[in-house]
């Protein structure tokens, strides 16, 4: 794996926002050991990214500019941005769909998840963003709501209990610019059974989510 | 079966509030500094009479594992480090205390913190519980604001601070010293051990490490009293724990149950019953992909606990169940875990990287039936060669699932290698990738 | 010490050992990869696995502390189990392209797998390919032969202080690279190349020259600086093909610059292999009598005292001596060694030397560097500065640093000036820095030819004397005022007293026709323009260098591979090398070279043999010869300019490496414009 690609960017500098995330960051942790910043901080870059060029991704620059902030060798910062999976090492869709394809996600339909994906955004494989530039569909390991599979990720936000047409609805509404509410598409209060939760049932009514 | 008024997790589907008036209203934060008054020793002997076990999946002894930590103070600090990392595929539980139920949880730290002698926590969420980790983020302003974090935290003369730490995708950093190595800002490689955290953990310091559920339930024990919490369930295998049950069921979903109930009634109960009843029922796998498969002989009447699941061979891992029925194809549901293992293999030893992407390559044949009998054989071998001999449990957690489906479906396996000879010609032996295969590798 | 059991056999370690050294003290041989014992504990490639007793599963015995009573057992099926199937997993993705891997022969992995490697491979999946890194000039990667072991990366992290390598990624695609393409920066490079225990990593300018078996191994010592790094020379058919460290805990522990190591095709570029004489301003061949008949010409009625001899940074102290006692005789009192100027107190050799002894360093508890640039003026000896530094911990060794360090030292430093006069601040009462000197039990300070080699150096020298004394780094158990060379012959030529005599003259007075014969014996780092154009210069040398190039008379020598030779390192060690390879054409030995013209010019040296010659050979012992050092010149107040690191590209610092082509590749790939152009 090499760095070596035409899209880095040979500048990055954090903007105001990200330094203030950033001194809330550095805050939590000894002022000796702020190497612990490094994942926050690839988090704010990648934000960073996000919000200003609509691919959230971690650049080179980026790297090296969150090395020589918490006074660590950048290869040892390049080491933790590939090895954790949420950090994209090269420009990505403005939607990032990240399918489970799990056990439990595949037990209950997520191959109609992932052929929805496809055929909505025309995305022949995963790892590959649509030619409008607006998604990229990445497979995922167990994303932990197997009660409410199958999940698809998209950002931030988990859209559970999808099927292939739901699923085609949202990427939809995201392709309007609609941002539909996250959790459960069915009928169903987060992770208790569908039709109404069997215990619990004297606590009172259902609040927000 | 547990009643209602025995639920630790009373807000665990978030059908109340869960911010800080609707938790002080189900009883959180309740005297907590009365709880801490108690002192050190006699709330780490209440954990070790609650008989608590882990609710991580290994089921240590929690009061145990807090009776490690130096005693009295020192010059070094200490931490309390929560394990939110919940990544183990078939488990969705510890999301529901982090969204649902988070003073719950921070109390439980303050608690946990002041016996340990820890005056900081840090809880490790996976990156991908982005929500989940906002409301903890809120529930953590709202108990500073309220003076219940911070100096002299809830009025118990403690200070305390409590952090949250994001991952950011690596299921490996579930193992305990991984998480240590990236909450410093490195690779989630597991450590060797010992020195082990409760020595030398998080920068160096003495460190517990504890499951999300696992610290949660100590504000709970510690109001209601050890007898209460070791009366529920059977003996060494205590009190209540959360469950979920995923896959092909009338109702997936998460609850909390009692140790020791059979796990066909808790398919019932909170499952609504296996998708086309009890007798279309293949397999479970019981407690997260790690642990090993059950057939549904086995379902019929095992214990969903700790001891009596270790018995048949398998575990209570945590407890969060995958349902299988008769339409699944076994094998490629096992194949697929074994993709997840070589996929959150952290590199480091030699056996697990090497031995996770061998297991799923030969086990993706096997899907097909491309592949000879002599194969299984040595694919249980090869599990064989990877557990045991790698620096963390992860080697084990793949080899596990594969043994456990050999044991059980060598027949079908057999039958599938059998098949694919028949359908594409000879019995001899077929060299060429397939088609399918060609496309995996063009993939990666 | 803690009792443990290896194999039913009793064995006392010290208390912290770990499995792998009980078993090593036990005589029991542990396949390992990961482990090395100089770098951190990995516990990856899980080779060293063996039985415990009572515990649960085989461990690594290379990170599984002893605990007394402990029972090892090495050699059960357990653990040839363990160990087979650890060897099945490195191989199924490994290329086993032996027949054309340079590490063929001396392959850990290869070794390993004759123990427990299978004859047949279980693997019918694709195997993994993996892309090679550029890491510049001197290392060569065939990255699908990795097996990850991740020595390298803490090589770099650890040792060489420039954490540039890393494993990326994770899983079977780990990958270790730079990430971003860059070459190693590290002047000690080269020995990942021994350290990688598969073919991975290999010399790039060695690449498919040789197989080991091929090469015949001879011991001897390093001159690229004045470390005196214990090395081996491995030759083929008179042609140097390699040079490796020897291990020596006590100097190089087994560590060699990447200088030592690659500037061997300097050995065989611009060689002289044969006299030359110049006749009406051109070179002209000659035979060796003929040149010594020229020379004896020329210095028919020179008086002694417009005779003159400096010796150069790379000469063995045979050679050295045969010059001093033939200049002697000649009635010479014009001597040095001093190139460049340098002032030492020699009074007393703990004075020039690095007294505390390179071991020292890892007693130290403070260190002050003045005028040294360590990473530049000795990669390995700064290996150990930085391997103290870290053992210390945080804040454990201050270090101060008065002078420019140029480049990342690899250990982090407090700046306390630029020259002579930070030296005068620091004495000042409540300098934070002297508090931290004064209190250390064992503070070292380390003074470089940076600030040596200037006019107020005698000032700076004594400054530096009354620093010594004022902190207590002078006592009797502990000698810490040490001075860092970086001439391979400066501690042997001054033992031998290679010094101009009463009257004599210094470099500097050799120059603008201070004498009229010069014989220049290796010596190509003082300004040759200087001398003066009536005079008669005599080159005595393995190298057309700058020397060279002005000379009347050229005598070719033997180069530091080519001859047995006594060298004495920077804290005066004497060590001995023998003879790798021949010296090329009609070149001869130093010494037996100025034997053979003594001959002719009337003043016979009194020995016929190296033996006879060692006989009187004294070094290891300042050897006055009735001579002083000479201050002539120099200034006794302080300058106010800031001591100079050398201006010299490290890779270019005498006449082999700038005649070798790697070195001068390296030059330009380190050049600081390629750096900028890099950004």
């Amino acid at each position: 794996m090499s760095a070596q690609t035409p899209e880095q960017p040979v500048h990055f500098a954090f903007d105001e926002a990200s330094e203030a995330e950033i001194a809330t960051i550095l805050a939590k942790y000894p002022p000796e050991r702020k190497a612990s910043g490094v994942i926050p901080l690839l988090y704010v870059a990648q934000r960073q990214m996000g919000r200003l060029t609509d691919s959230a991704w971690v650049p080179v620059a980026a790297m090296d500019a969150i090395a020589a902030r918490l006074e660590v060798a950048p290869i040892r910062v390049y080491e933790v941005a590939t090895f954790y999976l949420m950090f994209n090492t090269k420009p990505i869709g403005r939607y990032h769909l990240q399918a489970c394809t799990t056990t439990s996600c595949w037990l209950r339909g997520s191959d109609d998840v992932v052929a929805a994906c496809k055929k909505a955004t025309g995305i022949q494989h995963f790892g590959e963003t649509s030619e409008d530039g607006m998604f990229t569909l990445t497979e995922v390991e167990c994303l932990g709501a197997c009660a409410n599979a199958p999940i698809l990720q998209v950002d931030s936000d988990y859209y559970e209990d999808l099927d292939g047409p739901r699923t085609e609805q949202l990427i939809e509404a995201l392709r309007k610019g609609e941002r539909p509410a996250y959790g459960p598409t069915i009928d169903r209060f987060n992770s208790a059974p569908e039709g109404g939760r069997k215990v619990l049932l004297d606590a009172g009514e259902p609040g927000q989510g | 079966m547990l009643s209602d008024k025995d639920r630790i997790f009373t807000n665990l589907y978030g059908q109340n509030d869960w911010r800080l008036a609707g938790a002080r209203a189900r009883g959180d934060w309740n005297g907590t500094a009365e709880l801490i008054a108690r002192g050190r020793d006699a709330i780490v002997n209440e954990m070790k009479a609650s008989n608590l076990r882990g609710r991580g999946g290994a089921g240590f002894p929690t009061g145990l594992k807090w009776s490690f930590m130096p005693k009295g103070d020192g010059p070094v600090p200490r931490y309390l480090v929560i394990n939110g990392d919940e990544s183990e595929p078939g488990t969705c539980k510890d999301r529901e205390i982090l969204r649902h139920e988070p003073h719950k949880l921070i109390e439980s730290a303050l608690l946990a913190s002041f016996a340990m002698g820890a005056h900081a926590a840090y809880i490790y969420i996976r990156g991908e519980f982005f929500n989940e980790a906002r409301h903890l983020q809120i529930a953590i302003d709202e108990a500073y604001d309220a003076g219940l974090l911070g100096p002299n935290a809830a009025g118990s003369g403690w200070d305390f601070d409590f952090y949250i730490h994001r991952g950011a995708g690596a299921y490996i950093c579930g193992e305990e010293t991984a998480l240590l190595e990236s909450l410093e800002g490195k690779k989630g490689q597991p450590r060797m051990k010992p020195p082990f955290p409760a020595g030398a953990g998080l920068y160096g310091c003495p460190t517990t490490v504890n499951n999300v559920e696992s610290i949660s339930v100590a504000s709970t024990i510690l109001r209601r009293g050890a007898a209460w919490f070791a009366g529920l369930g059977r003996p060494n295998n205590c009190g209540s724990k959360l469950m979920a049950i995923s896959g092909h069921v009338n109702t997936p979903c998460v609850f909390e149950e009692e140790l020791g109930v059979p796990l066909r009634e808790i398919i019932e109960k909170h499952g609504g019953g296996v998708r086309g009843g009890w007798d279309n029922l293949l397999a479970v796998i019981p407690g997260g992909c790690s642990v090993p498969l059950l057939p549904k002989s086995v379902c019929e009447t095992v214990l969903m606990d700790f001891d009596s699941l270790r018995a048949e061979r398998s575990g209570l891992g945590t407890a969060c169940m995958i349902v299988m029925d008769k339409s699944t194809d076994i094998i490629k549901a096992i194949a697929r875990f074994s993709q997840f293992f070589k996929h959150e293999s952290c590199g480091q030893c030699t056996p697990c990287r090497e031995g996770t992407g061998w297991m799923m390559r030969v086990m993706n044949r096997m899907v097909e039936g491309r592949a000879e009998i002599e194969e299984i054989d040595m694919l249980e071998q090869v599990t064989r060669q990877v557990e045991g001999h790698t620096i963390c449990a992860l080697g084990d957690a793949a080899a596990w699932p594969i043994q456990g489906l050999i044991r059980h479906f060598r027949p079908l396996m057999e039958e599938r290698i059998h098949n694919y000879k028949r359908l594409h010609g000879g019995a001899g032996r077929i060299d060429a990738p397939s088609p399918a295969t060609l496309a995996t590798l063009a993939a990666e | 010490m803690v009792r443990v059991i290896v194999d039913g056999t009793p064995v006392d370690v010290p208390a912290g050992s770990s499995a792998l050294q009980a078993c090593e003290a036990a005589g029991k041989e542990i396949p390992r990869f990961c482990y090395h014992e100089r770098l951190s504990v990995a516990g990856n490639c899980r080779m060293c696995l063996v039985e415990v007793v009572r515990a649960p599963k085989p461990v690594a015995s290379c990170g599984f502390p002893v605990a007394e009573g402990m029972e090892i057992k090495t050699d059960t099926e357990v653990v040839r189990k363990a160990r087979r199937s650890v060897m099945e997993f490195l191989l199924i993705n490994h290329p086993l392209d032996c027949p054309i891997c340079d590490q063929g022969g001396e392959c850990d992995l290869q070794d390993q797998a004759y123990g427990y490697g299978s004859g047949v491979s279980r693997y019918d999946e694709p195997k993994r390919a993996v892309t090679d890194k550029n890491l510049g000039p001197l290392v060569k990667t065939v990255m699908t032969r990795c097996i990850q072991c991740t020595r390298c990366v803490r090589f770099c992290a650890e040792v060489a202080g420039t954490p540039e390598l890393g494993a990326v990624s994770r899983g079977e695609n780990m990958e270790i690279t730079t990430y971003v393409e860059k070459a190693l920066t590290s002047e000690l490079s080269g020995n990942l190349i021994d350290i990688c225990p598969v073919g991975a990593l290999t010399s790039k300018p060695g690449a498919f020259q040789q197989r080991p078996w091929e090469l015949k191994k001879t011991d001897a010592i390093d001159v690229m600086d004045a470390l005196g790094t214990n090395i081996q020379i491995q030759a083929r058919g008179g042609e140097v093909k390699r040079i490796v460290p020897r291990v020596n805990d006590e100097v190089n522990e087994e560590w060699l610059s990447d200088k030592g190591r690659f500037a061997i095709d300097g050995l065989l570029r611009r060689r002289l292999d044969r006299p030359w004489v110049k006749v009406h301003g051109k070179l002209q061949a000659v035979s060796w009598q003929d040149a010594f008949v020229a020379i004896a010409r020329r210095l028919e009625g020179v008086p002694g005292s417009r005779i003159g001899a400096i010796v150069g940074d790379l000469c063995d102290a045979e050679s050295m001596m045969a010059l001093r006692d033939l200049m002697i005789s000649m009635g010479s009192p014009n001597l040095d060694c001093r190139q460049d100027g340098a002032h030492y107190d020699v009074s007393d050799r703990a004075n020039y030397t690095f007294s505390s002894g390179i071991a020292g360093i890892d007693e130290a508890d403070a260190l002050l560097v003045i005028g040294a640039n360590p990473r530049h003026d000795a990669p390995v000896l700064n290996a150990r500065i930085r391997k103290r530094y870290l053992e210390a911990g945080r804040g454990g060794l201050p270090i101060g640093v008065i002078g420019d360090m140029g480049s990342d030292p690899t250990w982090a430093y407090e700046s306390l000036g630029a020259g002579a006069s930070a030296l005068a601040d620091l004495m000042a009462d409540g300098n934070p820095f002297l508090e931290k000197l004064k209190a250390a039990k064992r503070p070292m300070i380390i003074v470089g030819q940076g600030a040596l080699t200037r006019d107020d150096s005698p000032v700076v020298l004594k400054a530096c004397a009354l620093l010594a004394e004022t902190v207590g780094a002078v006592t009797d158990e502990w000698s810490g005022l040490n001075v860092l060379h970086t001439a391979a012959s400066r501690v042997a030529a001054l033992d031998l007293d290679f010094l101009p005599a009463e009257g004599g003259r210094s470099v500097r007075g050799m120059l603008s026709g201070g004498v009229d014969v010069l014989w220049l014996l290796g010596a190509d780092e003082f300004p040759v323009h200087g001398i003066g154009p009536d005079t008669f210069v005599i080159y005595q040398g393995h190298h057309g260098d700058a020397g060279a190039a002005r000379a009347d008379v050229i005598l070719p020598g033997a180069a530091y591979t080519e001859k047995q030779g006594t060298w004495v390192n920077t804290e005066g060690r004497v060590q001995r090398g023998f003879q790798a390879v021949f010296p090329p054409g009609e070149a001869r030995e130093d010494w037996r070279i100025l034997r053979a013209v003594s001959d002719v010019l009337g003043h016979t040296l009194p020995y016929d043999t190296i033996e006879a010659l060692r006989e009187q050979l004294q070094v290891g012992a300042r050897h006055v010869t009735a001579r002083r050092s000479t201050t002539e010149g120099l200034s006794d107040s302080v300058l106010s300019k800031p001591f100079a690191s050398s201006g010299a590209s490290y890779y270019l610092t005498n006449p082999i490496c700038r005649a070798s082509a790697t070195m001068q590749e390296c030059a330009s790939v380190h050049a600081p414009h390629a750096a900028v152009a890099a950004e």
